[in-house]
């Protein structure tokens, strides 16, 4: 079985790292940081360290449905394709940092596209 | 096969179950999410043992250390018992009062004895119950032995709990607590990583026991205390923070007024302000922050986007341990 960017990465243990940096882009990031402002930076970052892990094809039962519901109140708040875009961009300057290669990296963009639907709630 | 036992109800697990897995088999509400140790959302404390190794992957140290775990990862080999991770649980328990000493105009230092079984880390915080109401307080103190907690208590106006402590209670006087509670803790595993710490009011009284560990168990890197007060009224242990500046070079003290034009030996500002000015680049650091909930808010984002690791930043959520305290006992069960 080919092995995935998250055990390339070093698996549980370099996602820590990972979402250090990628929730630090998030929150400095004027497009998109109010959806990540009023919350609990632990709790946002177990949920971000959840997603890097899915994106990473590390093991993950998150579904479509768990997507969608936590998401809802966002959707609400406006949240759209360009901020869906914003967080794929932050997502891919992330790898790039932690010098992931492009081919991995288009990769794991693709799996972080596949919530966009189920994410923006349609 | 192996039990747990859960708010007073035992479960028998099946053969590779995880605990997770036999709660939500017996229909027991728990919060979870990704069942696979990642998101942490199944976070659960083991009451009176160590829970397994592989089920505390990924957990802050001062969590393993009072028994966390994942409760998706959790395969236990022999019986446990678990509870939830608010320590709402703890028992209320009774402590007396054997000193008071104003600290301040507004600062009064509070002594109590607790019982044998009461064990805290400096950093950590109690609740206080009196009237029904229920008000969290650091302990400033390191454990020495002794059974003694000291807290340091900021006289608010019209504060039914800081009044009464002020005023009414008496040394002698047997009281009810709860806890301990917080993850404000020193690290011993990093002695070589910079300290920031940042306290408003009587959140000094939590850094005060994080230096005081940290100082006893030879950190080598710089700390740095911020200390910071509207008024005058609410500056307290300068003295004793200026003597261990003079002792130990390493240690580094400022005390911030937010009010206008302060005496010499001031800084004017905001504590948090000030000290993020000074050190705006923290990757690498560990950060304490201590007292009023919007600047420990507002101070946590703006250490993370400074560099530092969101698992190296410690701080006091006050605001929820009110509101998971059940009753405590009647107070006749509290006399000893």
């Amino acid at each position: 079985m080919a092995q995935t960017i998250y055990d390339r990465l070093g698996g549980e243990a370099a996602m820590n790292a990972a979402v250090d940096i990628f929730y630090r882009k998030v929150l400095a990031d004027d497009r998109i940081n109010k959806f990540f402002e009023d919350v609990d930076m632990e709790k946002q970052a177990a949920k971000q360290k959840a997603f890097l892990t899915l994106a990473l094809g590390g093991p993950n039962k998150y579904s479509g449905k768990d997507m969608r519901v936590g998401h809802t109140h966002l959707v609400k708040r406006g949240l759209n394709d360009t901020h869906f875009n914003a967080v794929m961009e932050n997502l891919a300057a992330t790898l790039q940092e932690l010098k992931v290669p492009a081919e991995l990296i288009a990769q794991a963009a693709a799996v972080a596209e596949s919530t966009r639907k189920d994410v923006l709630g349609r | 096969m192996p039990s747990i036992t859960f708010e007073g109800q035992r479960y028998v697990l099946r053969e590779q179950e995880s605990v997770l897995e036999g709660l939500l088999r017996h229909d027991v509400s728990v919060l979870s999410s990704c069942r696979s140790g990642v998101c942490q959302s199944c976070i659960m404390r083991a009451v009176d043992q160590s829970p397994p190794a592989e089920s505390q992957k990924g957990l802050k140290e001062s969590l393993r250390s009072r028994g966390h775990f994942l409760a998706c990862l959790c395969r236990p080999e022999s019986d446990m018992e678990i509870t939830l991770p608010g320590n709402a649980d703890l028992p209320w328990v009774s402590a007396k009062v054997i000193g008071k000493e104003r600290l301040s105009e507004r600062v009064m230092q509070l002594t109590l004895r607790c019982p044998d079984t009461f064990s805290f880390q400096a950093g950590q915080f109690i609740n206080i119950i009196h009237d029904d109401k229920v008000r969290s307080y650091s302990v400033a103190n390191v454990p020495n032995g002794m059974r003694t907690l000291e807290l340091h208590v900021y006289r608010v106006d019209n504060g039914r709990i800081s009044n009464w402590i002020h005023n009414d209670l008496a040394v002698g006087d047997a009281m009810s607590i709860q806890g301990p509670f917080g993850d404000c803790v020193y690290n011993p595993a990093a002695p070589d990583q910079p300290l920031l710490l940042i306290g408003t009011g009587c959140g000094l009284a939590a850094l005060r026991g994080v230096i005081h560990n940290a100082l006893q168990q030879g950190h080598t890197a710089p700390i740095h205390l911020f200390h910071g007060s509207r008024a005058l009224d609410g500056v307290y242990l300068t003295n004793e923070m200026r003597a261990l500046t003079e002792r130990y070079p390493h240690f580094n003290y400022t005390v911030c007024l937010s009010s206008n034009a302060p005496p010499s030996g001031f800084t004017p500002g905001r504590a948090a302000d000030v000290a993020l000015a000074q050190y705006p680049q923290l990757k690498g650091w560990r950060v304490y922050l201590c007292g009023n909930t919007d600047m420990v808010k507002t101070a946590k984002r703006k250490a993370f986007l400074a560099g530092a690791a969101l698992k190296d930043i410690h701080s006091d959520p006050f605001e929820f341990s009110h509101a998971m305290s059940p009753a405590p006992p009647s107070a006749a069960s509290l006399s000893d």
